[in-house]
């Protein structure tokens, strides 16, 4: 199949290695991997903030450089949760009915990796191997508007080596929230607070989850403690190998 | 509309709040309490998804048609023997029931549990007027006796434990006497102190939970028992409502009471539901006024998003849900309505002008809009109202050219542009080094340094991602 990968700026600039194990995992199962370099934001953090206006040609530059995909996929849930949750509407205040039509058809087009792997592709063992104890955050957007449910789980517990223990509390928000970590940093820190202890609670060596924004705010704060933890996104845990090693 | 003033900012006050660490303790038990509770008895029900449709296109009805409902309950009311008001805001409501009480001649009036009356500061009115209200609410009792504010919709005294209600209840209603702090006894010493006061009391007033356009019927769902004594015993009862309050028929009644109870106190169903249409000869009130309250209900009907707010049926479960509530509790939020609901509420009803913290007061992690019984899709009504908030402050100058807005707008072209884009990526790259001390970023200046006061950042890479594909597949591949 080939795949239109969304790397999403987040990860294009910051975290470079979560698009290559994406693109290893879909290769290693024999897909091919596209990636439109036109690319650039879906516009979720503008949007979120209330500079809708702002985002808006984001929108249309998203749809537009991903028009001709068959199957869109982002190492990110709450990219793939503002293009599926936020786009209509915010088509819908462009007053243009041809990008309405265009968000209509692009939407059911575009996935989560692991959404992708489970749910499309109906894969659950990709050949990973990962000899670390690992815990799993259930990000807020992976779990409340893309309803990814389990996928992440089903795919982590066929992960030779691996040692998965429950996360206490994994469906609570970690406190990152875009924009909200800055503006209401206090609170903001009360809920990481929180998390955390949930975290080195599991006496996990590596917290994962679908998206790196929470993980950067998870993991800076634990890198901040020198708590003995790090994060990896969970497609870094896919795309490891025993060989690779 | 009641003449608003600007709410206190939203961080500032959780700040304060979230550095009150018996308060943390209290709200935190308290919230993780109810959650589990609920998530309990709402896991019975086969059907939860369908009461939760059906609940919310019952509402969605009543708002399409609102203006045809209120005059069809106006005359179910008139004709089952009460009086119908209509107070445009709170000044014209507080004025009716004023006149109204004093028409009876009372000194004082009995009140049943009522955010609509707490909204429209009734209490305050009535003391002006040299009349005393009592509340009956054991919490709302307590808040009254320490002169303190509601800080949830269902509990208002989330934020006091039971020690600091009994130094309280040793202090007013019940000095020199023996009192421990099991709840029984609590409520036992406010069930001596109350029932004089029903027994005195001449007058009572009341929200209204339902109120069916059908029959005139109203509807008081409560757990202590004190609604039934304010609503049968004195002789005139007032009931004010707010004009969403209406639902269609009895048929609409039954959804709703599985919805309520279970959302709210996590009870099957609620110890005490009292309906009452009109004036029934010889029991209960002989004289009903029922005062139907805009105060900016119908500027949020307007919203073709905003008014789902208009839909919620008063239960908290989106207070209890919520990450940011559980940890700063309702105060931070300056108003009656506290929490997620709250927070698309309050701007709506006094205008964002006035409340522009409170729609960015959350996380949009989305665990109200999983609970809400009537499916408001409260994240989505944030997000909303903050495009309402930064399109009020870019209409002033010093608006556009505040830090974020600025900052917004250059991303925004940036990110319009692969080319751009790109160029900022490098960009990026060389300025973060300013702040990188070995291999991490751990102090960021102005308002990013909220973000490395807790947490560390990890530099960009030198090689992005796209950059890296390019030496992976050869220009040609471009």
């Amino acid at each position: 199949m080939r795949i239109a990968l969304f790397i999403t700026c987040f990860n294009d600039t910051l975290f470079p290695e979560v698009g290559q194990a994406t693109v290893a995992i879909l290769e290693r199962l024999g897909h091919t991997v596209d990636f439109p370099e036109a690319q650039t934001c879906c516009g979720q953090m503008h949007y979120n903030t209330g500079y809708q206006r702002e985002a808006l040609p984001l929108v249309r530059h998203f749809v537009d450089v991903f028009a001709d995909a068959d199957v869109v996929v982002a190492p990110s849930a709450s990219c793939v949760g503002m293009v599926r949750d936020m786009y209509p509407r915010a088509a819908e205040l462009t007053g243009d009915s041809g990008l309405a039509v265009q968000v209509k058809v692009i939407i059911p087009r575009v996935y989560e990796l692991t959404e992708l792997l489970v749910n499309r592709l109906g894969v659950t063992d990709v050949g990973a191997y990962y000899p670390h104890r690992v815990t799993y955050h259930s990000t807020c957007h992976s779990l409340r508007v893309l309803h990814i449910g389990d996928a992440p789980l089903q795919l982590l517990r066929a992960v030779r080596g691996i040692d998965l223990v429950e996360l206490p509390g994994a469906s609570e928000c970690c406190g990152f929230g875009g924009t909200f970590a800055v503006k209401n940093a206090d609170t903001s820190m009360a809920m990481l607070g929180d998390k955390l202890r949930a975290v080195l609670d599991t006496q996990a060596e590596v917290c994962t989850a679908a998206d790196t924004s929470c993980l950067m705010h998870i993991g800076g704060a634990l890198h901040r403690q020198r708590a003995g933890v790090r994060t990896r996104h969970i497609a870094e845990i896919l795309a490891s190998t025993e060989v690779a090693r | 509309m009641t003449s608003s003033k600007p709410l206190p900012l939203f961080p500032a006050a959780a700040k304060a709040a979230l550095a009150d660490t018996q308060l943390r303790r209290n709200l935190g038990v308290a919230t993780s309490t109810i959650r589990a509770k609920r998530a309990r008895v709402v896991a019975e029900l086969p059907d939860w998804e369908d009461l939760r449709a059906a609940g919310n296109a019952s509402k969605a009805e009543v708002m399409r048609h609102l203006d045809a409902y209120l005059v069809q309950l106006e005359a179910a009311v008139q004709s089952a023997g009460g009086q119908v008001y209509w107070a445009r805001d709170a000044a014209e409501a507080n004025a009716i029931v004023t006149a109204l009480v004093r028409a009876e001649g009372a000194g004082e009036v009995v009140k049943v549990k009522s955010l609509t009356t707490d909204e429209i500061k009734l209490n305050d009115a009535l003391a002006a007027a040299g009349i005393t209200a009592h509340e009956t609410d054991l919490a709302e009792l307590i808040i009254q006796l320490a002169h303190d504010t509601p800080s949830h919709i269902l509990v208002p005294a989330i934020h006091k434990n039971r020690a600091e209600i009994r130094e309280l209840f040793l202090r007013t209603i019940a000095r020199r006497q023996e009192l421990s702090d099991r709840p029984a006894d609590l409520a036992g010493a406010a069930r001596t102190y109350l029932r004089r006061t029903f027994l005195r009391a001449r007058v009572a007033i009341s929200g209204a939970n339902f109120a069916i356009a059908e029959t005139g019927a109203i509807g008081v769902v409560e757990s202590e028992g004190n609604g039934r004594m304010c609503l049968t015993l004195p002789q005139t009862l007032i009931t004010i409502m707010g004009i969403e309050k209406i639902i269609p028929t009895w048929e609409d009644l039954g959804v709703f009471l599985q919805l309520l109870p279970r959302s709210s106190t996590a009870e099957r169903m609620n110890p005490y539901t009292s309906i009452w249409t009109g004036v029934t000869p010889g029991d209960g009130p002989q004289a009903f006024h029922l005062i139907l309250l805009d105060n900016g209900r119908t500027r949020v009907l307007a919203d073709d998003v905003g008014r789902q707010a208009l839909y919620c049926i008063r239960c908290s479960a989106c207070l209890n849900s919520c990450p940011v509530y559980s940890r700063t509790g309702g105060h931070a939020y300056g108003s009656v309505y506290p929490g997620p609901i709250g927070a698309i509420l309050t701007p709506q009803l006094q205008g964002v002008e006035n409340a522009t913290s409170l729609p960015y007061a959350s996380s949009l992690c989305g665990a109200c809009y999983e609970v809400c019984p009537v499916r408001i899709n409260i994240p989505e009504v944030l997000v909303h109202l903050r495009g309402a908030v930064v399109r009020q402050q870019q209409r002033r100058l010093a608006g556009r050219l505040a830090p974020e807005a600025v900052a917004m707008t250059l991303l925004a072209r940036t990110f319009a542009s692969p080319w751009r884009y790109e160029r900022a990526q490098r960009l990026g790259w060389l300025c973060q080094q300013v702040f990188t001390r070995d291999g991490v970023i751990s102090r960021l200046p102005g308002p990013l340094s909220g973000w490395t006061t807790m947490r560390d950042l990890k530099p960009a890479p030198r090689q992005s991602f796209r950059a890296w594909w390019r030496t992976r597949q050869g220009p040609m591949a471009i």
